[in-house]
């Protein structure tokens, strides 16, 4: 009541959006390292979902307390085992995967306390990040890898075709793949193709149980 | 059993006797299910007073029936139309129900003046606020001082042992008497967020928020060891007299205020206190050679004790920190504290502090996940700060700006708006 809703709309960034969208009204949901709690603010005042969030810093804790969200201090990698099977309907994880060190075990809790996961990460794989490393021979540094490799605490650098290999071998299911390419583009997909897995940029992928 | 280096403490406690170290504070209590009535001895200090259990008496955690037995309590604020606006404050071990206004006894600041007013983090111009003093409290509500009818004397340690459960539930008598049936907010820090947490698992239809802080779920070894020090110090005075002092000239001051020295420094933090005094000498230039209190610290800590002893009750204190002592919410779930929270609808909103070593982090965390366990509501924030325990009296900014923040979220949930009553 105190907030103007569209500003924080507004502040969305494009993957939050898809994410938002995703969502049904009314559900359950957990974001783990929700930042500031932007999406988290916008999913509990205009989809009317029982929100909460993990956030490993202070600061972004402090700032999402402050607004009157549920978040906790913790650790995505050890904090999650605390949570009930089928706690949420959702839980997110947007652009935390890159800093995650044991990332299938993150990912089989995601789908052991939620019914569905909704994953957004970089695409290692898009075409100027292939280029930079190509013809520039640096580490690539872009807007969503923002980071300089000695500084970066992203761990893990990988592709849009090596998640879905990967979520096949852990017999997980794909709903939903939204792909956003460099000009912000949006497409849902049902595979990724070479094609694609060059074009895109960022993708959000929904996941179910297998 | 006597102390066996009580001979060096002999400038401030003189040696203790056979008879006060051995004295149980159940040796001669009434059995359990005799009611127990208690006449106030204190009726002149400003605020509310209630008389409860006259009709049915309340029973203790001890199995004892309570009643009649006064509270006092303060408010503040107004309540509104449909009484949903009323914030419980639960104060700490030495705290009272003078939140925000002077002290009757010492004309000092309310101990949450900074917190609780007119337009502050806790609005008094949008929430009602009360707070209750404790029971076994010496400012108005049931305690050691008061009279025993059945004597026509003050009980001493033959008042009962109580728990903080039974101080929960007096409260919960006075929000009924209060005519509310929910709170919209239970907060206290120290003791106070024992209570709240209390509060929330015993009665948690009746609490929309509840707000911990520099809390525990259970009283830790280490501040059980604390406590017993303190105790020890008060039954090592003389002047405590097996706890039967109040018909005397004299009372435990020096144990008291040992007591309260000790306590005070686990209030604080080791980089606060260095910060503060350093080695800093007292008024002078050297070292003296001798017992005085050469040091900064020294002089301070002496005169928390000296000022603490005007205000506060010594059978008080021994059976408040006896209450902590006790406290432990796992204990009747198998050991399993997220059970005390199941099925709660609270939302909880926990703050600790990185510098407390009394009631660390880590025990706001383990509560954090318990109600994790249960899939509770629950915001959980560290605030950086070097103030140790006593942070959440103090100036915070970082920490009024979450607990506004959060009762601002909760209020919107709860209808309350934004709007003034």
């Amino acid at each position: 009541m105190n907030k103007p809703e569209s500003g924080i709309a507004a502040r969305l960034r494009i993957d939050q959006r898809l994410i938002a969208d995703m969502i049904a009204p009314g559900s359950r949901v957990l974001d783990v390292g929700c930042g500031d709690g932007i999406l988290l603010d916008r999913l509990v005042h205009e989809r009317e979902v029982d929100g909460r969030g993990i956030e490993l810093s202070q600061e972004g804790v402090n700032n999402c307390v402050s607004r009157g969200l549920a978040v906790v201090q913790g650790d995505a990698q050890t904090d999650l085992i605390n949570y009930p099977d089928d706690a949420f309907d959702y839980v997110i994880l947007s652009q935390t995967l890159p800093a995650i060190f044991d990332v299938k075990g993150l990912l089989a809790e995601m789908l052991r306390i939620g019914h569905r996961a909704i994953v957004s990460f970089p695409n290692f794989a898009y075409w100027r990040l292939r280029a930079d490393l190509f013809f520039g021979g640096r580490s690539p540094v872009s807007r969503r890898l923002p980071y300089a490799w000695h500084e970066s605490p992203n761990i893990r650098f990988f592709t849009l075709t090596d998640f879905t290999v990967l979520l096949d071998e852990m017999g997980l299911a794909t709903e939903k793949i939204v792909t956003i390419d460099g000009p912000g583009n949006v497409a849902t997909r049902e595979h990724i193709g070479p094609w694609s897995n060059l074009l895109t940029e960022q993708a959000v992928f929904l996941i179910s149980r297998g | 059993m006597t102390l066996p280096n009580a001979h060096k403490a002999r400038r401030l406690v003189p040696e203790p006797t056979l008879m006060n170290m051995t004295t149980s504070p159940n040796d001669g209590v009434t059995n359990a299910g005799e009611i127990i009535a208690v006449e106030p001895a204190v009726t002149d200090l400003p605020g509310h007073r209630l008389v409860l259990g006259a009709d049915k008496p309340m029973r203790l955690a001890s199995g004892q029936l309570l009643g009649p037995f006064t509270v006092a309590y303060q408010t503040y604020g107004t309540l509104n139309a449909d009484k949903s606006n009323a914030i419980l404050v639960c104060h700490a071990l030495t705290g009272d129900q003078y939140v925000a206004e002077a002290h009757p006894v010492t004309g000092r600041p309310g101990w949450w003046e900074r917190v609780v007013g007119p337009g502050l983090t806790v609005d008094t111009e949008r929430y009602f606020v009360i707070c209750v003093n404790v029971l076994a409290g010496c400012m108005g509500s049931a305690g050691p001082k008061d009279i025993d009818p059945r004597t026509g004397h003050p009980f001493g340690l033959d008042f009962p042992l109580i728990t903080i459960t039974d101080m929960v539930a007096a409260q919960k008598l006075v929000v009924e008497h209060l005519g509310i049936e929910k709170l919209f907010a239970v907060i206290g820090g120290s003791m106070g967020a024992m209570q709240t947490l209390e509060w929330a698992a015993r009665y948690p239809e009746m609490v929309f928020c509840a707000i911990p802080i520099a809390g525990a779920a259970r009283h830790s070894a280490q501040n059980i060891a604390f406590h017993e020090v303190g105790r020890q110090a008060i039954m090592a005075d003389p002047n405590w007299a097996g706890g039967d002092y109040y018909g005397h000239d004299t009372r435990p001051e020096r144990g008291l205020a040992v007591a309260r020295m000790a306590a005070h420094i686990t209030y604080l933090s080791d980089s606060a206190l260095h910060t503060k005094f350093g080695r800093n000498l007292q008024d002078r230039q050297a070292v003296t050679f001798g017992f005085d209190a050469d040091f900064q610290i020294e002089s301070y800590l002496r005169h928390q004790g000296r000022s603490f002893v005007d205000r506060f009750d010594a059978n008080s204190y021994l059976y408040i920190t006896r209450a902590m002592d006790y406290f432990d919410m796992a204990a009747e779930h198998g050991d399993n504290l997220a059970l005390a929270f199941e099925k709660s609808p609270v939302r909880f909103c926990l703050i600790s502090f990185t510098s407390d070593w009394l009631f660390p982090t880590s025990e706001s965390r383990r509560i954090v996940h318990a109600l994790n366990a249960v899939a509770a509501p629950v915001s959980f924030v560290e605030i950086e700060t070097e103030s140790g325990h006593d942070a959440f009296l103090l100036e915070e900014p970082e920490f009024f700006r979450i607990l506004s923040g959060f009762l601002q979220g909760a209020a919107d949930i709860h209808g309350l708006g934004s709007a003034r009553v």
